[in-house]
């Protein structure tokens, strides 16, 4: 599909996402109808995309895109008998003359990022819908990043919208007294969206969207927008510093390639460097929270030249501090495997213990032991915990690691080929 | 053109062979990237819809209405679990002998030193909407 486009339509598509969320700021500003004017700058945006590389794109194209999108809504307006009573409102609106120049697109961008990011909505909600309202991606490329229908996205996404339009809120920034607490489901939000796209296995995975560089390029624009939150800068950071090792995270035949394993030297040092800088910066503002955290532990492990070079007493030291903050269970598992790394195995497996109550039959806590014991030399009982944890995980990739990681190792622990 | 369904489940295969946590890695490694390259070919020629492994015996539910609106919902592993769907491919093909075609070669994926684990396939066509003349 879009892949297989000429470079014309690419650098075409590159312009108009740039432009998507200042034109969608300029328009629901204009109307006060975030639902309406999403649809209507999507319209717009897919006529330019086919009208531009074929006639030429407009000397102004953001002027172009308000232009229609704002002469789609007034039509639709018109058409919607239900709203026939705004239709002299919408008549009397210009559509002629919109302003010149984007607006100050740095606050439009992060309006509709809180918007879709609403804490009304569930993630699954407002990821589609900030995919599109403000990363500038056509439904279709969106169902196909989730492996779903045009038409299941298109009515996930109508449904986000009017669970906003209900919660009445203003196009505007929140009241600053609200704006921490939001901010917080705008991370979380980025944070889910590159997790999907890092973690992604399944499926023929050709056509799918990159949706870990939808989120980099997400939060970067929240960044530009917020260049003083450190959590911000913390988020940025850690996406920055594991999306480095994603070369290496898979072999050849897309198997999963172990932290311990990676060939580092295939690891992206221009993004390390520049996660790095970014997790330095933040952790200098003080107020540090969790994504800084997180950065930080991903940039210990990133700055390890081999993986026994790790220095593990400060990724132990990173995780108590962590899981004091949050009291997390997933991150008690973190912190055994840097305590079996930096101090002992035995003490790794310590920490384990009473974690069954609190994570009931999760399959990381199987998988965590059994590398700890694998560690600890009890390849029997090791093999027991890999194959459990291969029954229990709901990752393709990672249930073929398991498997073959207890294959190996019973090859070892019985009949040495 | 018709769609198939073709289904695989836990139970034992024609070949007899160990489960594959018993296998070499070498085996594994084979078995799974036959299972890639099969899929390529069937997207290829524009013939897979969708191929999906199913997540293991051990999370699975079952849940049954107890007819108030309270779900009964008992948690695996069962012990009829042998029977529980493990994975399917949905494909599109011009013809139904292409469908079986498709289900013997998945069946023949390798196995123990590269022998084919001859695991039985069900093969099912997916109802189609109504002709649009009838």
């Amino acid at each position: 599909m879009s892949r297989n486009r000429a470079t014309e339509d690419a650098a075409t598509e590159g312009r108009l996402r740039e432009l998507a969320p200042r034109v969608l700021g300029a328009v629901a500003r204009r109307y006060g109808d975030f639902a309406g004017a999403e649809d209507a700058v999507q319209e717009a945006l897919l006529l330019a995309a086919t009208q531009w590389p074929a006639e030429g794109g407009p000397d102004n194209p953001f002027a172009w895109l308000v232009r229609v999108a704002s002469r789609r809504m007034v039509d639709e307006y018109r058409r919607n008998d239900a709203r026939r009573r705004r239709e002299d409102l919408a008549a009397s609106w210009s559509t002629a003359a919109p302003d010149a120049a984007p607006g100050p697109s740095d606050d439009d961008t992060l309006i509709l990022v809180f918007m879709c990011c609403h804490p009304a909505l569930r993630p699954g909600a407002a990821i589609p819908l900030t995919l599109r309202a403000v990363g500038g991606l056509t439904t279709r490329e969106i169902a196909n990043a989730f492996l779903v229908s045009e038409s299941t996205m298109a009515q996930r996404i109508s449904r986000a919208k009017a669970q906003i339009n209900a919660s009445d809120e203003p196009f505007a920034l929140p009241p600053p007294d609200q704006r921490a607490e939001r901010l917080r489901s705008v991370l979380h939000v980025l944070y889910l969206l590159f997790n999907e796209g890092y973690a992604s296995s399944t499926g023929p995975d050709l056509t799918r969207t990159d949706l870990s560089s939808e989120a980099i390029r997400l939060t970067r624009a929240v960044r530009a927008a917020l260049p003083d939150d450190g959590e911000v800068l913390g988020l940025l950071a850690l996406m920055l510093l594991t999306e480095a090792r994603r070369p290496a995270r898979t072999g050849p035949g897309g198997e999963l390639v172990p932290l311990a394993e990676q060939r580092r030297d295939l690891w992206d040092r221009e993004l390390i460097g520049e996660g790095v800088a970014l997790v330095t910066e933040a952790l200098r503002r003080g107020n540090i929270r969790e994504y800084q955290i997180q950065a930080a532990i991903a940039a210990v492990h990133d700055q390890a030249q081999r993986h026994a070079d790790t220095e593990w007493s400060e990724i132990l030291a990173l995780y108590e501090l962590l899981e004091g903050m949050t009291g997390n269970p997933m991150v008690t598992l973190n912190r055994a495997v840097a305590a079996a790394m930096a101090d002992s195995p035995a003490a790794g497996l310590a920490i384990l213990e009473g974690l069954d109550e609190r994570l009931g039959d999760h399959h990381r806590l199987y998988s965590v032991r059994a590398h700890l014991l694998e560690l600890a030399g009890d390849d029997e009982n090791a093999i027991t915990e890999f194959r459990a944890a291969a029954a229990r995980t709901t990752n393709l990739r990672e249930q073929q690691y398991l498997t073959t990681k207890a294959a190996r190792l019973s090859r070892t622990a019985t009949s040495p080929e | 053109m018709p769609r198939y369904m073709l289904l695989q489940n836990y139970g034992e295969v024609e070949s007899h062979c160990a489960p594959m946590t018993e296998w070499t890695p070498a085996d594994i490694k084979a078995h799974i990237d036959f299972q890639n390259v099969l899929n390529q070919e069937l997207s290829a020629r524009g013939e897979l819809v969708d191929a999906q492994g199913l997540a293991g015996p051990e999370v699975a539910k079952f849940v049954v209405s107890d007819d108030t609106g309270a779900p009964v919902i008992t948690d695996g592993p069962y012990p009829e679990s042998k029977e529980l769907l493990a994975g399917y491919r949905l494909i599109d093909v011009e013809t139904p002998a292409r469908a079986i075609e498709i289900a013997a070669q998945a069946s023949a994926a390798p196995g123990p030193n590269g022998l084919p684990i001859r695991q039985p396939i069900e093969v099912r066509e997916v109802l189609s909407a109504p002709d649009p003349e009838v």
